[in-house]
């Protein structure tokens, strides 16, 4: 038997190295998760995937795996407190799912969903975040920046451009794009840059091509995702 | 092109992007604040994008991207500030040169505005003019400066008795009776084996003075244990825990102790090159601590050669710029190194990915004080004091309704009651152990003894008496978390904000028991959610004082059902006044704030417009 930790019970076999979010998704196995994408060095900050490692909570993208530790992770509480966060960065943001082109295919609606989110609960804080329509192929809407840093990561790691980087601090953090004029326009951002292609929310939009695909067939409409995030050979979760 | 003043600035800091925060304090105290225009050439001159600069320079409360005025005046805003009446000083001020809290006067001469404590708690109130501070401030003094600022009088010339800080030491113990000569430590620990030295510290059971408590030994172990030829060490002088000034007082005493600990720190690690890491606050202390480091290098007792050439190491001051978050240590080096001071994803921890991804030790300035004494003294004389779990004694900074505020050396094991009767607190009824993030001690609890393992401090203890309303700390409290979150992490970034708000509503007396209810959930939410030590600490004191005083919050609350954030009644004061109405046709129901919003209050309402409207 190779090292194996439990996961809800359930054991999860990993390689050395891997970290909990890794073995568990390789496993089949869905750990909630937003600023976490398997193509990019884990960042930790959103913490819906903050799971109890022996009884102590850490988060599964950042926590290194290793041989009998019993892990939970969809337990009542758990998503309790996912369902909290959750609704945090609904009201944080300026969050209109029924109006964005993203719906339907927003990492964040669909975590929403699975957590049973049913309202935002909280009230809003209606930040002032004007959008940069400046690039002549890419929206930027800021009002739906959950602050993953996944566009960072993916504008400095893979198409070492570093576009974007956040600024400020506390709620005053804010996406910011690298160009003197701080417009999109200004930088040499492309469509087909990797990181045009990694906003789990609705911040990045390709233009022209809204609501292509009508709202009922998009990815999350078609399978939850526990089911979408998992690789094909997923089991375990599909009864779920 | 650069100007040949900003290219004197780069080469200052050898084009290296590691020392951001540094040269942005440079170019601000050029500048006045930090022009777009420089900021692009700070990023060319240094190897940085335009944006990892704007990044930097936006996270910190004292790098200013838009101008500010000539004259800079910042209230410390802590509970104690405020209580000591701050409030109505800067109030009083703002009133005297026409400016409003957070602005810039229209002539773009003047600035009033809060912030975070400034670590003068025991002469407050206090504040900062242009990063300067300023204690004991009182009516007669905020017009003096109003008048001074009105006739511009260059801050240069203005009283220098206005600046003079004090260190008031009441209470001395092992630590502070004696100054021993500078250097001696260092000659001590040199004449025996770095071996030999860390097992001293490891006997010592020498613990964090910082407030955490981790066994400086046990860390120094995994620092020297870690594979790499560099190491550092780093002296944590960003003390920003609400009603803390030890350290300040410490560097202003008994700097040669720190500098010799952190010496001796390089001598067990091997270490060639240290930081001590001074918040902004303290900018006053820079020239004359920078005197003293460069007086012991001339001494030989700094630097290369120094100690006849048996240590090779120096002390570079690194200055910080307003964020309470660099108190954590990895957020720390990230500020050492040119970035937003947000803590580093742990493991791997500094001792073994430092500074410069290297092992790095960052202890308190009064930990290094106690491994110079150590040194010299020997470990069984840090065990003669204390308990057997807390070695030695504690500096504290106490602050609040107290005869003698100031600084009091305790052995470890005194109860709260026996501190309190040292400083003439007796009458307290309440008191804060570690300042906004720990709890706050109820009458009954006196009896609790100042050690790791029952009342653990870094030494910020804050008395309030029986007559103080408890909510205003709260309230304090609720907002500086949310300002001071370096919001990297959902729920410490979201859920200080959130409590600030639901603070705020109880405030305005619209809360009810539901919104208590909603602090126990944020509660549970960032203890152990969080990312790091601030937001897992940042909603304790609001939790403890919600258990133990539970009536300063529910003499707020509206009424006992739930209450809506948004206030019908308020809503409406506008068409109120607009329509000249204020009979009860134009009110819904009785709603304790329908006064807020509007323009004055009910009595002074304008005369009746010359037609009734229909």
């Amino acid at each position: 038997m190779s090292d194996a930790f439990t996961l809800d019970g359930q054991p999860v076999p990993f390689t050395p190295g891997q970290t909990l979010m890794q073995a568990a998704r390789e496993a089949g196995h869905y750990i909630p998760h937003l600023c976490w994408h398997p193509d990019f060095t884990a960042h930790g900050s959103c913490k819906l995937c903050t799971v109890k490692v022996n009884g102590r909570f850490s988060t599964a993208c950042t926590t290194a795996a290793s041989a009998g530790q019993v892990v939970e992770n969809r337990s009542p509480e758990l998503d309790e407190k996912r369902r909290t966060l959750l609704q945090l960065l609904f009201v944080e943001g300026n969050h209109f799912c029924p109006s964005c082109e993203k719906s339907g295919d927003c990492v964040l609606q669909a975590t929403a969903y699975e957590m049973g989110m049913l309202s935002p609960h909280f009230d809003h804080f209606f930040p002032d975040r004007p959008v940069d329509a400046s690039h002549p192929d890419v929206l930027l809407d800021f009002n739906r920046c959950i602050l993953c840093e996944l566009c960072v990561r993916a504008s400095k790691e893979v198409d070492g451009k570093s576009v974007f980087a956040l600024a400020g601090r506390g709620t005053q953090s804010h996406l910011i794009v690298n160009s003197p004029s701080g417009q999109l326009a200004d930088t040499d951002f492309a469509l087909t840059d990797r990181a045009a292609q990694v906003c789990p929310v609705g911040v990045i939009l390709k233009k022209r091509v809204g609501f292509a695909v009508p709202i009922g067939e998009r990815t999350y409409d078609r399978a939850p995702i526990r089911v979408v995030q998992v690789p094909a050979r997923a089991k375990p979760e599909e009864s779920a | 092109m650069a100007s040949a003043e900003l290219e004197a600035l780069f080469k200052k800091h050898a084009h290296d992007g590691t020392r951001l925060v540094q040269a942005l304090h440079d170019l601000q105290q050029m500048r006045g604040w930090l022009p777009p225009e420089d900021l692009a050439s700070l990023a060319q001159g240094l190897g940085l994008t335009l944006a990892q600069v704007q990044s930097t320079a936006s996270f910190y409360s004292f790098f200013y991207t838009r101008p500010v005025g000539e004259y800079r005046i910042l209230f410390s805003d802590n509970i104690t500030d405020r209580m000591l009446g701050s409030e109505a000083l800067m109030q009083r001020l703002c009133e005297a040169l026409w400016v409003e809290p957070g602005h810039v006067s229209e002539d773009g001469l003047v600035s009033v505005d809060r912030t975070s404590c400034t670590g003068l708690c025991e002469q407050g109130p206090a504040l900062l003019v242009n990063g300067w501070p300023m204690g004991r401030v009182d009516a007669a003094r905020i017009d003096a400066i109003a008048q001074a600022v009105r006739t511009r009088q260059p801050l240069d010339q203005w009283p220098r008795a206005w600046f003079e800080i004090e260190s008031p030491i009441h209470r001395r113990d092992w630590l502070l009776s004696t100054t021993p000569p500078a250097g001696a430590a260092v000659e001590a620990a040199l004449a025996r084996s770095s071996e030999a030295q860390l097992q001293a510290v490891i006997d010592s059971g020498l613990r964090g003075r910082g407030g955490a408590g981790f066994a400086t030994g046990q860390k120094w172990q995994a620092c020297r244990a870690a594979e790499s030829t560099t190491r550092y060490v780093v002296c944590n002088a960003d003390e920003g825990e609400p009603g803390t000034f030890k350290d300040r007082v410490l560097l202003s005493t008994h700097f040669d102790d720190v500098i010799d600990g952190m010496c001796v720190a390089a001598w067990v690690l091997g270490a060639r090159q240290g930081f001590l890491y001074l918040r902004a606050e303290y900018r006053h202390l820079l020239a004359p601590l920078q005197d003293r480091l460069a007086e012991r290098r001339a001494q030989g007792l700094l630097g290369a050669g120094a100690f006849g050439g048996r240590l090779d190491f120096d002390v570079d001051i690194h200055l910080g710029a307003g964020a309470y978050i660099c108190g954590e240590e990895s957020a720390l080096i990230e500020s050492l190194e040119g970035k937003p001071g947000k803590p580093r994803i742990r493991p791997p921890f500094p001792v073994t990915h430092g500074y410069r991804g290297q092992p790095t030790v960052v202890n308190n300035v009064e930990t290094f004080a106690w491994v110079a004494r150590i040194a010299l003294d020997g470990a069984e004389a840090c065990r003669a004091r204390g308990t057997p779990q807390s070695a030695g004694t504690k500096v504290l900074s106490i602050s609040g309704d107290v005869a003698r505020p100031g600084v009091y050396e305790i052995p470890f094991g005194m109860t709260v009651r026996e501190v309190l009767a040292l400083c003439g607190g007796e009458g307290a009824a309440a008191v804060t152990t570690a300042g906004a993030a720990g709890p706050c001690l109820a009458a009954h609890e006196f009896d609790r003894q100042i050690a790791f393992e029952d009342v653990p401090t870094g030494g910020s203890i804050m008395v309030f008496g029986p007559e103080r309303d408890l909510f205003d700390l709260a309230r304090n409290v609720a907002h500086f978390f949310a300002h001071e979150s370096c919001g990297f992490c959902t729920p410490c970034r979201v859920g200080t904000a959130v409590n600030a708000r639901l603070l705020d509503k109880l405030d305005r007396h619209h809360g009810s028991p539901y919104d208590l209810q909603e602090m126990g959930r944020m509660h549970r939410l960032m203890q152990g959610a969080s990312h790091c030590g601030l937001g897992n600490t940042a909603s304790l004191l609001l939790h403890d004082l919600q258990v133990k005083f539970p009536e300063a919050f529910t003499r707020r609350l509206h009424s006992t059902d739930y209450e809506p954030a948004f206030d019908l009644d308020a809503a409406l004061s506008q068409a109120r006044w607009m329509t000249g109405r204020d009979d009860p046709g134009a009110h819904l129901g009785d709603n304790l704030s329908a006064h807020l919003g509007q323009p004055w209050p009910t009595g002074a309402a304008p005369s009746a417009p010359e037609s009734e409207p229909t």
